[in-house]
Order: C-alpha cells, then sequence, then structure tokens
C-alpha cells in the first residue's frame, strides 16, 4: 500500500469505488424486490440497505441492488459481494449465505485490517434480508 | 459520470493546514547548511563556531518577530514536541509522575490534585498529554466551545482553581481555524494570578515546601500557534502569553523543525535526557538546517501576512459562498468570520467525507475529511463533535485550507467538480432523501 501510483486501496477497491454495481439509484417501486434487509455499525456511521429477488423455487438471486452512507471501502465491498452472489446463474441462498467478510476482502485484494468490521456489512445486511424473506413466507 | 474521470495534469493542493510546501526563499537560506556549514554548534573549532553563530543568530531573529528575549526560544522538532513540553515539562515541577498500585500519585509538591484547563477541541498533542496526566492523579477542565468554535473567556475564569497550574488553549483550530479569543483569556489568568499573589502576602502561607515560588506564579498560559503563525499577530507581550508553540511545516518553513517560546521565570522539567543544548532544557544535536528554515520562514510569513491574508479572505469568502450555495445541504463548520484566511470547513450531508476526498484526489485535487473513516482509531473528528453537531457532520466533513498557490481558478475548478462528485455519491447513499 501507499505507493504513490498505486492508489490507496487495491486496485480491485478502486475499481468498484468508482464504478460501483448494482447499487440502487432511485427507491424500490412496490413489489420490485422480495426482500429487504439493513446492517450498520454506529462507530464508524456507516449504514447499509439491501434489495433482492429470488426466484422461488430454486431459492436463486437473481438480483441483488443496495446503498450505502459509507467510506471507500464499504462502497466497494458492497459492489463486489453484489457481483458474487448475481453472476452466472446467480447464488441459491444458501451458498451466498456462506460468503464470510474475508471472502470478500481477499476479492477486494486485501483491505486494511481497521477497516475491516466497520466497512464490510454486506453479509450483514444480506443476512438480514435472507432473514426477513424467510419471515415473510412463513406468514 | 465517467464523463468527470479525467486525465489531471495539473494538481491543486487544498490541504495547507497538513502541511506547506517549502518557501524556495527558505530553502535557499538552508542551502548552505547541509554541505559547507555542516558543523555541529557545540563543537570549540571553526566549522562549530559557525554552526553556533548560524543557530545564535537564527534564535535573536525569531525572537525579534515575536518580541521575546532569545533565551526564551527553545528549538524542538516540531508541535507535537512543542505542545508536550509545555504540558508534561510545566506539570512535572508538580508532582513526579510515579503512581502507586491504585493510580495515586506518590509524591506532589502541592496540597490536592493539580489541575489543567483546556479545551474539547484542542489537537491531540495537546490533549493526549492532558489525558495522560488525567490518568495520574491530575484533574482536567476540557472547555466547550460553543457552536462557533470559539471559547468564552468568562468559561475560562469560571473554570480556574487555587491549584490550576496551566491553562493551554490553541490560538487557532486545526480544523475549522477559527481564532481564540488570546489576549481576553491571558488578561483573565493575569488578574487570577495577581489576586492570588495578593491573597498570599496577606496572610501567613499554609504551604512551606519549596516548590512555593513557582506555585505563586501559576496557572501558566500555554498557545498552540501552530496553525496561526502564518496569518496572526505573534507578539508575546501583546498576547500575554508564557508558552507557544510553533513549527516550520506549516509555514512553508521545513518539517522537523519548531519551537517553543516559554517566558523567563518558567521552569521547564525536559522530557528527554542527555547534553546541555537548549539551556539543558532539549537535549540533542541541533537541526541547525532547521532552524535556518524556520527563522527565513518565520520571517517571510509574518512580514507578508497581511498582503496573504487580504488575498486569501477574499478567496475563502468566495469559496465558501459558491459551495454552501451550489451544493444543497452544505454548512460551514465554525464561526464565518472569525477563523483563518485560509480554512473552509464543511459538512456535506448524505456523504461520507472519505469518498469525496478520493475522488477529489482522482480529480487532481488535495483535501481532508474529519470522517472517522479515515483515522487509525475509527474516531469522527472530536472538533466538529465538540460543535455539538450531530454525527452526521462530522462524517460528511471536509477541510480545504488555502495557500500561496492557489488562485480563483482553483477554486472555480473545485466548485465545476465538486457538485457532480457530492451527487454521484448521495445517489448510492443509504441516507439521503432523494
Amino acid at each position: 500500500m501507499a505507493k504513490v501510483e498505486q492508489w490507496y486501496y487495491s486496485d480491485k477497491v478502486k475499481e468498484h469505488f468508482f464504478k460501483p454495481k448494482n447499487f440502487l439509484a432511485k427507491d424500490p417501486g412496490e413489489g420490485e424486490f422480495d426482500a429487504y434487509g439493513e446492517a450498520g455499525n454506529f462507530a464508524c456511521g456507516d449504514i447499509m440497505k439491501m434489495w433482492l429477488k429470488i426466484e422461488p423455487e430454486t431459492k436463486r438471486i437473481k438480483d441483488l441492488k443496495w446503498q450505502t452512507w459509507g467510506c471507500a471501502t464499504a462502497i466497494a465491498s458492497t459492489s463486489i459481494f453484489s457481483e458474487m452472489v448475481t453472476e452466472k446463474e446467480g447464488m441459491t441462498l444458501e451458498e451466498a449465505l456462506k460468503i464470510t467478510p474475508a471472502d470478500i476482502a481477499k476479492r477486494l485484494g486485501g483491505i486494511p485490517s481497521r477497516k475491516f468490521h466497520c466497512s464490510v456489512l454486506a453479509d450483514q445486511a444480506f443476512k438480514n434480508a435472507v432473514d426477513n424473506y424467510y419471515k415473510k413466507l412463513i406468514k | 459520470m465517467s464523463s468527470i474521470i479525467i486525465y489531471m495534469i495539473k494538481r491543486i493542493y487544498m490541504d495547507h493546514a497538513a502541511t506547506t510546501y517549502l518557501d524556495p526563499r527558505v530553502k535557499k537560506a538552508m542551502d548552505n547548511f547541509w554541505l559547507a556549514k555542516f558543523g555541529n554548534p557545540s563543537s570549540l573549532y571553526k566549522e562549530g563556531r559557525e554552526a553556533k553563530e548560524a543557530v545564535e543568530k537564527a534564535r535573536k531573529e525569531i525572537a525579534g518577530l515575536i518580541n521575546a528575549k532569545p533565551e526564551g526560544i527553545i528549538f524542538t522538532s516540531g508541535g507535537t514536541e512543542s505542545d508536550n513540553l509545555a504540558i508534561f515539562g510545566v506539570a512535572r515541577n508538580f508532582v513526579s509522575l510515579k503512581t502507586d498500585n491504585k493510580g495515586n500519585l506518590t509524591e506532589t509538591k502541592i496540597s490536592g490534585s493539580p489541575h489543567i484547563i483546556t479545551t474539547k477541541f484542542e489537537h491531540h498533542a495537546v490533549l493526549n498529554p492532558c489525558k495522560f496526566l488525567e490518568k495520574r492523579g491530575f484533574d482536567v477542565t476540557y472547555l466547550d466551545v460553543g457552536k462557533e468554535g470559539i471559547v468564552k473567556p468568562e468559561d475560562v475564569k469560571k473554570a480556574l482553581r487555587k491549584n490550576t497550574v496551566l491553562v493551554s488553549i490553541m490560538y487557532a483550530n486545526n480544523e475549522i481555524g477559527t481564532v481564540q479569543p488570546i489576549p481576553e483569556i491571558s488578561k483573565i489568568i493575569r488578574n487570577f494570578r495577581n489576586a492570588k499573589h495578593e491573597a498570599r502576602n496577606s496572610k501567613v502561607s499554609d504551604f512551606g515546601f519549596r516548590i512555593s515560588d513557582l506555585r505563586e506564579k501559576t496557572p501558566f498560559f500555554h498557545v498552540d500557534a501552530c496553525q496561526a503563525a502564518g496569518y496572526l499577530d505573534l507578539n508575546v507581550e501583546k498576547l500575554g502569553v508564557d508558552l507557544m508553540t510553533i513549527n516550520g511545516s506549516k509555514i512553508y518553513g521545513p518539517k522537523g523543525i519548531g519551537l517553543l517560546y516559554a517566558k523567563k521565570g518558567i521552569k521547564l522539567e525536559p522530557l528527554m535526557a542527555g547534553g546541555e543544548q537548549e539551556r539543558k532544557i532539549r537535549p540533542g544535536t541541533e537541526n541547525v538546517p532547521g532552524i535556518i528554515g524556520l527563522a527565513s520562514a518565520l520571517r517571510i510569513s509574518q512580514k507578508e501576512k497581511n498582503k496573504e491574508k487580504k488575498r486569501l479572505v477574499a478567496l475563502r469568502d468566495y469559496f465558501i459562498k459558491r459551495l454552501t450555495a451550489e451544493i444543497p445541504k452544505s454548512f460551514l463548520n465554525g464561526h464565518p468570520k472569525i477563523r483563518l484566511p485560509n480554512n473552509i470547513n464543511v459538512s456535506i450531508l448524505g456523504t461520507e467525507g472519505e469518498s469525496i476526498v478520493l475522488y477529489l484526489d482522482e480529480l487532481g485535487v488535495a483535501c481532508s475529511t474529519g470522517s472517522a473513516c479515515t483515522s487509525e482509531s475509527l474516531e469522527p473528528s472530536h472538533v466538529i463533535m465538540a460543535l455539538g453537531k450531530p454525527h452526521e457532520y462530522s462524517h460528511g466533513s471536509v477541510r480545504f485550507t488555502l495557500g500561496r498557490r492557489n488562485t480563483k481558478k482553483d477554486i472555480d475548478y473545485v466548485m465545476k467538480i465538486l457538485p457532480g462528485v457530492v451527487e454521484r455519491l448521495r445517489k448510492i447513499s443509504a441516507t439521503w432523501q432523494k
């Protein structure tokens, strides 16, 4: 880190920070998504919201959108998480729940350890969304 | 939006409160002291005498610039060391900092806990020594700074106690640039000291120890003038200060050099043990090129301050006016006028400061933020929090500090790109009301 020609964070963080994928630009329409979840970290002030579209039979993730009031690594980690779970035919909920913050950081080419707990919120927001999804199904 | 990622050749530096480039004239003044006049000022032979003469000449010049005696100038490694020397150097006169296993002081030379007054928004180089002393039995009062970031002199008056040994208040704040009423505060401290002195003379003291002479002179008044030195009056007699910190790297001088002014009669216990340099208060071979550079930088910045101040105030007010008008929900932090000529600190709600800094860096502009996300501790700016504003203001705070190389054109460029950056970040922000 901190070589002048390189960026402050990894190139992968840079790519996803400047060109984030799958963020929700406007408020979702009624019934547009199947589940909603959120997570936040008061210490750092980062807040994350996440919306899911799920194929009812296979439980595959068809779409994932997010918004965050966060720093560069918060934006990049959420963006790459959204890419991980929706690429190819989309992960099943069960598969996606196994993704850890370490997996996200690894795919980003590493992030500073102090940033780990506060900025990697995608897995928490996702778990919250999946919880809400099943709660809604039981009702 | 990808259109805003353009190739920038020119860099626009707007973080002069972090550090400044060297003034070419300062560099020229220093040039002689690397290869030619390299001697150790403590040496007896010619090379040593040459270096010593240069150091003493610089000391004399600096003393003249701040209306002090040359003996009152102690050269240090910078602002942090000077602040530490002022606080610990005074504190150690009153206690030995050894504590028992419960954390109580094993020896104090005055009855009751020694007391220090400072503010909630001091630089960490003052706050952390105060916190250190607090853990070792000192009482510390951290004064409020109000919504506008200015200490009220009457709050200092209310906080003064019989056992107050030191008051440390910055001349101008490093994050929001607000200027503190130093002459008013020093007058209050002086009156308090005089009253204490009279009271003591009228009755026999209960304190019979050797420290009583020093005790009588307290509280001392320390001022951190690092940010102020380039723009404000540094006359220590007019200001009425006993101790004052200045450093080189904020006034177009070199890094790694600073000074502590200490009024005659103030005994400072050294922080380090070593040789006899700087009247035995600060051991170590003098940083000769640094000292020459500091003197040169201080002379130039004091000489040119009025002209530069006028130029920068106009740029600052233009920048603030445009920014707060053109970016919705952006607010200036700190008093709009009683602030350094070069400081613009705004909170842009619904954005996070680190993201703005990284975007602007990519677009060729250097600035800084008080967002928690950029600090090692992940703590939000204690300065913005001290203004009593919600966490959101600290999270979205951005500081631009102008300097000699900045022009109106630079501000126009920032105002061309910043609204787009803010709009983009607000688009992906979970809290922004679209």
